[in-house]
């Protein structure tokens, strides 16, 4: 009775709108299709003006210059130049978000845990969390070469103090009613930090860590942009002094599927591995 | 009841917090077997007194034996149940319950080994909580209900000498409510735990409680009213409870009624100020020590 008098939700707009799942999937796909669209577009106008021009190739100008990067060992370097930048970048951005991760978890951790560590690691995690990591950069290549090193440095320094204090933060606000009752439980400091403030922290450290990825890309292309022999963002920069944006463009956008992949797997393990943080309440 | 022995003493104990008072010479025994029951108007510091026997804080001066041994930090000596945050949210129903018995049994960086009398035992106490069936769920997907059920089984299962519960059915609709507080007589007498129950509910302390104390802040004494003295809660009416069967009915009895009325005429209001020396503290146990002010009076 109650229901026949209302009024149909609206599809799109406003607070009560509900879209069915098609919908849903086709709203989503829709900027995708413009942005797509309005690209060709605009390239077919360029072009029908001038044949020759670089700055917005059409798709089949791309495949034709990426074909040979991607499927063809380089004949000056012996490598498959695609498969030989992404590689290294990863590796780098691995390693660099990797051990900041884990030093940010163990550290963060134990600040905000144990008071002590908390006097010592406080004002210092703060400030160095200020320092802007590029303006490090020239100091980072002076001081460990221009090797790997000063990449991975780049990528640790930029990210590790965000991630830290965010899991010192996320500890601190752990009830301290769950201290006391591990200790009237018998457990001790190390049990209640490994037992009980550890498998909270994790998931919370994934949701971290999927934010911090973006910066570390960041610094990622920065260093490798300015030093490198190789790398997803070497070739970017390389490339850029022949307006190759057949080149340029397809990079782009695999940087941008490796960065969503990669998040998009730490969404579903994290889903997996802590239904209980997902399960709506706390 | 006058003849158990000695579950817990606290003599002259003080608490401030910065310039103000809470609680002020707090005198009290409590004889094992007692679910005892504290209650008072909010902010009179009774859940500042759970705190101090809890070690969660540290009284200014006076004496706190458990056993005959002072109270430090908290420890297996004394279990607890709190109103929230009662359970740990990355544990299943029988982890939580299991987390006393392992946490006692290996050390931290081991993977748990569990004894299958630790298990069993977990299980029984599930059994009695009902909750045999709910036992691989995470606590978000109880009802508030079953999550202290499971605080309750979680705190025994370590067996701890005294069981502090700080308001532990305060967030509960009425129903559940007092469900729990059968749950909680049932175990009282099963187990013969000794309980120190803070509520600010009179009702429900009068009901499930074996003894019960009145905190309160609203009393008159000798010393004064200058600005200089500061008066903390004392403990203004300690009552022997008669137990009644386990049976709901008693709490719309005449008598129970006026009960009530009667201690929240003493404790919650504000306008009727008892003199100290008419405090009624009728239970054997009851004790009050003169502080040497008074003794200098006398």
């Amino acid at each position: 009775m109650a229901n026949s008098n209302r009024k149909l939700s609206p599809r799109l707009w406003g607070v009560h709108a509900q879209q069915p799942k098609w919908l849903k999937v086709i709203l989503g796909c829709l900027p995708f299709v413009l942005l797509l669209i309005g690209y060709l577009w605009a390239s077919d106008v360029r072009h029908a003006e001038n044949p020759n021009d670089k700055l917005l190739p059409g798709i089949t100008q791309m495949v034709k210059t990426m074909s040979p990067m991607i499927f063809e060992e380089n004949r000056r370097s012996g490598t498959y130049i695609f498969m030989d930048d992404s590689l290294a970048s990863l590796q780098r951005l691995a390693l660099g978000v990797g051990l900041a991760y884990l030093m940010a978890v163990w550290i963060g951790m134990n600040m905000g845990v144990y008071s002590g560590m908390e006097s010592i690691g406080g004002p210092f995690s703060t400030f160095v969390a200020m320092v802007p990591p590029l303006a490090l950069l020239p100091i980072l290549f002076i001081t460990l070469g221009v090797d790997e090193i000063a990449k991975v440095a780049l990528i640790f320094i930029g990210t590790a103090p965000v991630m830290l204090r965010d899991i010192y933060l996320t500890t601190k606000a752990l009830p301290r009613e769950q201290l006391v009752k591990t200790l009237t439980l018998g457990g001790t400091d190390s049990a209640y930090v490994y037992r009980i403030v550890l498998p909270q922290l994790l998931p919370r450290s994934i949701d971290t860590l999927r934010l911090n990825l973006g910066a570390a890309w960041l610094f990622l292309i920065a260093a490798e942009a300015i030093a490198s022999t190789n790398g997803l963002g070497y070739r970017i920069f390389l490339v850029r002094r022949y307006l190759a944006m057949d080149v340029i463009i397809p990079y782009v956008a695999w940087i941008t599927l490796l960065g969503f992949t990669l998040d998009y797997c730490l969404r579903l393990l994290s889903r997996k591995v802590y239904p209980w943080y997902h399960g709506g309440g706390k | 009841m006058n003849s158990s022995p000695i579950k817990l003493h606290i003599e002259d104990v003080y608490k401030s917090y910065g310039d103000k008072l809470v609680l002020d010479n707090i005198d009290l025994k409590v004889g094992t077997g007692e679910l005892c029951t504290v209650v008072g108007p909010s902010g009179c510091g009774k859940t500042t007194l759970l705190r101090l026997l809890l070690g969660q804080e540290v009284a200014d001066t006076g004496t706190i034996l458990i056993d005959g041994n002072p109270v430090s930090h908290p420890d297996p000596v004394r279990g607890i149940v709190y109103q929230k945050y009662s359970l740990f949210p990355h544990l299943s129903v029988f982890d939580n319950v299991m987390l006393g018995l392992r946490l006692g049994n290996s050390p931290w960086w081991l993977p748990w080994r569990d004894n299958p009398e630790n298990k069993d035992f977990a299980m029984h106490m599930l059994e009695k909580l009902r909750l045999t069936d709910a036992r691989h769920k995470y606590p978000h997907e109880l009802s508030g209900g079953m999550q202290q059920r499971v605080a309750i089984a979680q705190a025994l299962a370590k067996r701890p000498p005294i069981l502090l519960m700080d308001e532990p059915f305060g967030a509960l609709d009425p129903d559940t409510r007092e469900q729990m507080q059968l749950y909680l007589m049932e175990l009282h007498e099963e187990l013969s735990l000794t309980i120190f129950f803070v509520t600010h509910d009179l009702e429900e302390a009068c009901y499930i409680g074996t003894r019960l104390l009145m905190v309160s802040q609203y009393y008159t004494d000798d010393r004064g009213h200058d600005a200089s003295v500061k008066r903390g809660a004392k403990i203004v009416a300690d009552h022997p409870l008669q137990r009644q069967p386990l049976n709901t009915a008693t709490k719309d009895s005449h008598e129970f009624r006026e009960f009530i009325a009667e201690l929240r005429q003493t404790g919650f209001n504000p306008a009727n100020k008892q003199h100290v020396n008419e405090f009624n503290l009728r239970h054997p146990q009851s004790f009050q020590s003169l502080t040497t002010e008074e003794h200098l009076r006398l």
